[in-house]
């Protein structure tokens, strides 16, 4: 069987300066070139300090033709940087890598798509822009239009349909290309139920027919479910290759690893003071990346030396900077107790489908009315991901406005036929 | 669907002087699809439409004849003035449009250059060419013009296409540039207009070469635009004003400015995606 693609020592290298956050002012890069070149002349060469980061190194891969490949990793493995190299966005530094067959990624569905057009003029385009010829978008032109299901306004401008629509069509468009090798980046999250269902049937249909497929996804039900093999990156490089099971099993184990657990040095001076703070999931399992669905438990561990009126312990926390809650763990008591020496555990248990998906932060303090003892700002930190469901379709997906799920029940009835 | 027919595509860092001239032309319908895309949505943008290709020259002209053309000796004697002038804004207003199109047009197009692999070079050329509709309409404007004032085109008018490729190519490498600039540096998309006014009056649009002294005339002719603009109002009207010595120096200055451009381009566009 011969290889699809061949990934030999591919590295890639970001260099981390004062421009690395995108665009910089071209009065900032001259005066520095100037100082660069004043102290140059002075004899003695500036050496900037700029950082490296290794985003992708030494990565081997082989892929043969016909495999569906899953690509799992944790944020900043490397798993958008080795597609983004893959799909010849960005160059790698070093290594190379040899695709045979034509590539299309399908990094955004909907790329190049322009308002002002019509589906119709949107379909060549966008088709054009994803490597169709003319001929081969006139051949397939009817059935992107049927698979899409916006045949009614094919000919009106993409400013005026609902995003559903535009997303249908542009994932029809994508959907038809049919290149022997395609790179995938959570696009099951398109569209509504029935859409993501014909998708994922498009998909399959696509690895049956023996084309080679990169899948790279946070959703490790998908990856199960499409792919046959799976590599896990971690910090750059290929730490496991093989069946998928194994490689989601030890991905999972990845995700609970880091940080899941702050342990402080306790000052014997104090009358009381956190020991330790830790997350487990709803199985008692240490985690630090949670499904939406599953509680978190965060468990405080504190001594106290002296009896202490009032004493609390307060966890608030933050998701991009902004509190969503303080809560004290004696806030569900009628009466505040003194707290005898000796060793305390308090737990919370956040219930799942609370919080909406995305990085949290969690800052635990310890004290009386009158003193604080403890605070650790920062102390842990989780994710909360939609691991096990798509939530495209959700009012709690990541992208909309608000931090927790909006509670209550929509209902809505047509009241009168008459208008 | 076997392997042997399909393309092989290597990927491994690039050299930024290589040009893959096989594979700029596989991507030709994507370059006329482009061109396509940024006249329609210009077309379909604006209210005035095509007729914008018509009053941009036009009223420029106007202008140039009320307060520039009453000045003694500023155009040549035996040509109307507004005919001298509009000669020169046609390809000048071409110039001027597709220069400030292709300089924004990388950054203008981030979404595909952050998603999407095509040569990166397509980019600010289709944005230079699609003003070429607008080029057209100019020309039959100069064309009426002439016929108004009964002044007969030149039979030199057949090198006149020539010309016009010339300032495609001043307008693409100097594009190019621009474009690359703009993505590291946003300040370009400001920096443009005030180029362009400053070009247009240090080019001999309004006025004729005899009108610049003679100690400027070599700053003025690494000008790559004195080329352009006087070849195609002489190759249209047969008045020409420049001499060689003059024009083959702007036209080496375009050679050196469209060779910068280039290369500038190719070395930075590696990392489009990584800033962008």
């Amino acid at each position: 069987m011969s290889a699809a693609i061949e990934v030999t020592g591919l590295g890639k290298r970001y260099v981390l300066g004062n421009t690395s956050g995108g665009y910089s002012r071209l009065t900032e890069d001259i005066s520095d070139g100037v100082a660069r070149l004043f102290h140059r002349r002075a004899g003695e060469r500036v050496e900037k300090t700029k950082a490296e980061i290794w985003a992708l190194r030494d990565v081997d891969l082989e892929v043969a033709e016909g495999d569906v490949v899953g690509i799992v990793g944790r944020n900043g493995a490397g798993k958008s940087t080795f597609l983004k190299i893959m799909s010849r966005i960005t160059d790698p530094t070093e290594g190379r890598a040899v695709i045979n067959g034509r590539v299309s990624s399908l990094l955004e569905v909907g790329t190049g798509f322009h308002q002002e057009l019509t589906g119709r003029e949107n379909v060549f385009l966008n088709g054009a822009i994803l490597g169709m010829r003319k001929r081969e978008i006139d051949a397939k032109f009817d059935d992107i239009v049927e698979f899409a299901e916006v045949a009614r306004f094919i000919d009106t401008p993409v400013k005026r349909y609902s995003s559903g629509m535009a997303v249908r069509l542009a994932f029809a468009v994508a959907a038809h290309l049919e290149p022997e090798i395609l790179i995938i980046d959570e696009v099951l999250a398109v569209g509504d139920i029935a859409f993501q269902r014909k998708c994922i049937g498009k998909m399959s249909e696509v690895a049956r027919s023996g084309r080679t497929v990169l899948f790279v996804s946070h959703n490790t039900g998908a990856v199960s479910e499409l792919c046959t093999r799976a590599v896990l990156l971690e910090a750059g490089k290929v730490l496991l290759d093989g069946p998928v099971e194994t490689v989601l099993d030890t991905y999972g184990r990845l995700l609970g690893e880091r940080g899941h657990e702050a342990v402080f040095d306790v000052d014997p001076a104090l009358p009381a003071a956190i020991r330790s703070v830790s997350l487990v999931d709803s199985s008692g399992q240490a985690a630090t990346t949670f499904d939406l669905r599953d509680e978190v438990v965060m468990t405080v561990r504190y001594r106290v030396r002296e009896p202490l009126a009032g004493l609390q312990t307060s966890v608030t926390l933050a998701r991009n900077m902004v509190d969503v809650f303080t809560s004290f763990d004696t806030d569900d008591l009628d009466e505040i107790p003194i707290r005898e020496p000796g060793e305390y555990e308090a737990t919370l248990r956040l219930p799942g489908m609370f919080l909406k998906a995305g990085s949290y932060l969690a800052r635990i303090t310890l004290g009386t009315p009158e003193q604080l003892l403890h605070d650790a700002p920062g102390a842990v930190s989780f994710e909360l991901e939609e691991l096990t469901m798509n939530t495209h379709h959700r009012g709690y997906r990541r992208e909309r406005a608000g931090i927790v799920i909006g509670p209550g029940t929509w209902r809505t009835e047509r009241i009168g036929e008459r208008v | 669907m076997a392997a042997t027919d399909a393309p092989r595509i290597v990927i491994e860092p690039r050299s930024a002087y290589a040009v893959r001239a096989r594979e700029l032309w596989s991507y030709r319908e994507l370059f006329y699809f482009l061109i396509w895309r940024d006249i329609k949505v210009r077309y379909k943008q604006t209210a005035l439409g095509a007729s914008w290709a018509v009053l941009q020259p036009l009223m420029l002209m106007v202008v140039f004849t009320l307060f520039i053309g009453q000045l003694h000796g500023v155009g040549p004697e035996h040509i109307p003035y507004p005919v001298f002038t509009l000669a020169a804004l046609v390809p000048w207003t071409y110039f001027s449009n597709a220069l400030a199109g292709a300089a924004n047009s990388v950054v203008g197009n981030s979404q595909l250059v952050s998603k999407i692999y095509f040569p990166r070079l397509l980019i600010p050329t289709a944005a230079a060419c699609a003003y070429l509709i607008d080029l057209i309409v100019s020309f039959v404007v100069l064309l009426v013009v002439m016929a108004a004032y009964q002044f007969t085109p030149s039979s030199h008018i057949v090198l006149a296409p020539f010309f016009v490729a010339y300032v495609i190519a001043v307008a693409v490498g100097i594009g190019l540039f621009l474009a690359a600039l703009n993505v590291r540096y946003r300040d370009v998309r400001y920096a443009v207009p005030f180029l362009i006014q400053f070009w247009l009056f240090a080019s001999p649009v309004a006025y004729q070469f005899k009108v610049v002294g003679s100690q400027y005339r070599l700053i003025f002719a690494l000008n790559p635009m004195v080329v352009g603009i006087e070849g195609f109002r002489s190759s249209v009207t047969g008045v020409g004003g420049a001499p060689a010595s003059v024009l083959v120096v702007s036209a080496c200055s375009a050679l050196v400015m469209v060779a910068v451009g280039f290369y500038y381009f190719r070395r930075v566009e590696r990392s489009f995606a990584d800033i962008i």
